[in-house]
């Protein structure tokens, strides 16, 4: 019987655990230790429009009121990180040198900025973007004409160069790969978005690896490139990935291999100790794979999977992934994986601005990217989530409708 | 501050003061009103923020715009007075209204 569940983190998947407990009628203690000084709070707007405006409001980034927390009975220590897990105890010892019993432990640890290693990387003009402090820093300092230099051409470095454009900076974007946005979405969305940011201003270089940043007079940096090519800027944003934290997790032996390992209920091999989030890796039993994402859908779906199993219930976590993005005023929404695609199926009208691309292995759809076609995301999201594995025969893909242009619709290789 | 009545689909009651400036559907999440869940924060992105407002109320709300009729179609037991709740920003017209949520978002 489980009376006490103590939660290590407070960001979005912690909060979810706990909501998902009180409505499944859990009625024992919760207790959730934060690392950070805030409340739950939205990540996805640090990189969007959080960073874009003019004056940012960091409480109205917060998911839940303080009274919400009362309301439910859910104990919130903030600035109090879990240290280390007990397991034969059923204990974890607090930041403050305290120890806390738990019936259930939840590993809601998210995770933490991948760093580059680079001489000169702890310079004060040098920032990372995981926090809302972290986003609050880097909003400061962007005003009309700040050079900044984003290394990393992945969702969070693009976003972040969008939001820096529109406070008007001048931004340099380093990629490291041919193309941006490898790991996440294939050619046409990426030259889509190379195109998007470079009409708005953006320098774009790619194949272009930093090796050193240097600390110039008059406050600047200078960042250096292996081809040895150096960027004159004031600011520089690192946003080449995050790691998951599994430092809890491993310091009692629990294994780990690129994130916390967990079964589709979120358990680990400790049946007292679930994960929850960005640290796990766990089973997607609809793609048939494990795998660690960093997303919203992931963060709730999970924690709500975690919830169910802590109250003796059963509701795995078996779903088709979905993410999104804004850039200026396209909004991307991905549903599926699209890495192992052969074909795609491109419909609707880059050069207007609104198109999808359908992933295909085989002849069968795996996943859709939507450029400012949300019809095309929400059918992607619900033919793909009614499949069994989680693809759907190309042949029963309803047409692009509408607007959409659906003659433009081209089969090409991936 | 505007008051505004949740009623859930087991005819449960809030009712709520909900600041100027605030969404329909923070008013919801913030008070834990069962049926909403407001998953991307209000992105427009999740469609998990789908209520029932009724149409005495419709000439108070801003038209749908083409992403929250399509977010809608993600959205279980549409009916016309269907909308995502992080699209509908409270202000003093708001006060005295309706809004029913869902039996779940999915």
């Amino acid at each position: 019987m489980v009376n006490r569940v103590v939660i290590a983190g407070g960001g979005q998947s912690a909060l979810q655990v706990g909501i998902s407990l009180r409505r499944r009628g859990f009625e024992g203690s919760i207790a959730m230790y934060s690392d950070e000084p805030a409340l739950p709070y939205q990540r996805p707007p640090l990189s969007k429009s959080y960073l874009a405006a003019a004056a940012a409001d960091a409480a109205a980034l917060a998911f839940r009121a303080p009274e919400f927390y009362e309301k439910l009975g859910i104990e919130v220590h903030l600035s109090v990180p879990v240290t280390a897990i007990d397991r034969a105890g059923r204990r974890v010892e607090l930041g403050t040198g305290e120890t806390v019993g738990y019936d259930a432990l939840v590993l809601a640890t998210g995770a933490r900025p991948q760093r580059l290693g680079l001489p000169g990387e702890e310079l004060e003009q040098v920032h990372v973007l995981r926090s809302a402090a972290d986003a609050e820093r880097l909003r400061r300092r962007l005003r009309p004409r700040t050079r900044l230099v984003v290394v990393g051409g992945g969702y969070l470095g693009l976003e972040a160069a969008a939001a820096a454009r529109q406070q008007g900076a001048e931004v340099t974007l380093l990629e490291a790969l041919p193309r941006v946005m490898s790991r996440v979405t294939g050619t046409r969305v990426a030259t889509f978005l190379t195109d998007l940011h470079r009409s708005k201003g953006v320098e774009i270089r790619t194949e272009a690896v930093a090796v050193r940043i240097d600390a110039v007079a008059e406050g600047g940096v200078l960042v250096v490139l292996a081809d040895g090519d150096e960027i004159s800027c004031d600011e520089v944003l690192v946003a080449v990935g995050v790691v998951p934290n599994v430092g809890l997790a491993e310091g009692c032996g629990l294994p780990v291999d690129n994130g916390i390992v967990v079964d589709e209920h979120g358990q680990t091999e400790d049946p007292a100790i679930f994960a929850s989030g960005d640290c796990t890796n766990h089973p997607n039993p609809v793609l048939g794979q494990r795998m660690r994402l960093e997303s919203v859908h992931n963060a709730v779906e999970q924690a709500k999977a975690v919830a169910a199993t802590i109250v003796g219930e059963s509701q795995p976590y078996a779903q088709v992934p979905w993410f999104y993005s804004d850039q200026y005023d396209v909004k991307l929404q991905t549903v599926g994986l699209f890495q192992g695609a052969d074909r795609v199926v491109l419909r609707g009208a880059p050069a207007e601005g609104h198109f999808a691309v359908l992933y295909l292995v085989g002849d069968r759809v795996v996943a859709v990217d939507a450029i400012n076609s949300p019809r095309e995301f929400v059918l992607g999201r619900k033919l793909l989530a009614e499949a069994p594995d989680g693809a759907v025969p190309l042949i029963e893909w309803p047409e692009a409708d509408g607007d959409a242009a659906g003659a433009a619709q081209m089969i090409m290789p991936a | 501050m505007p008051k505004i009545t949740y009623i859930d689909h087991s005819d449960q009651r809030y009712e709520l003061e909900v600041p100027n400036g605030k969404t329909i559907m923070e008013g919801a999440v913030e008070n834990a009103v069962p049926g909403v869940d407001g998953d991307c924060g209000g992105q427009c992105s999740c469609a998990t923020c789908h209520v029932y407002i009724d149409s005495r109320y419709a000439h108070l709300l801003p038209e749908k715009t083409t992403v929250e009729k399509e977010m809608l179609e993600l959205a279980v037991e549409v009916t016309d007075d269907s909308r995502l709740g992080c699209r509908l920003t409270v202000d003093e017209s708001y006060d005295g209204m309706v809004v029913h949520t869902p039996e779940s978002q999915f």
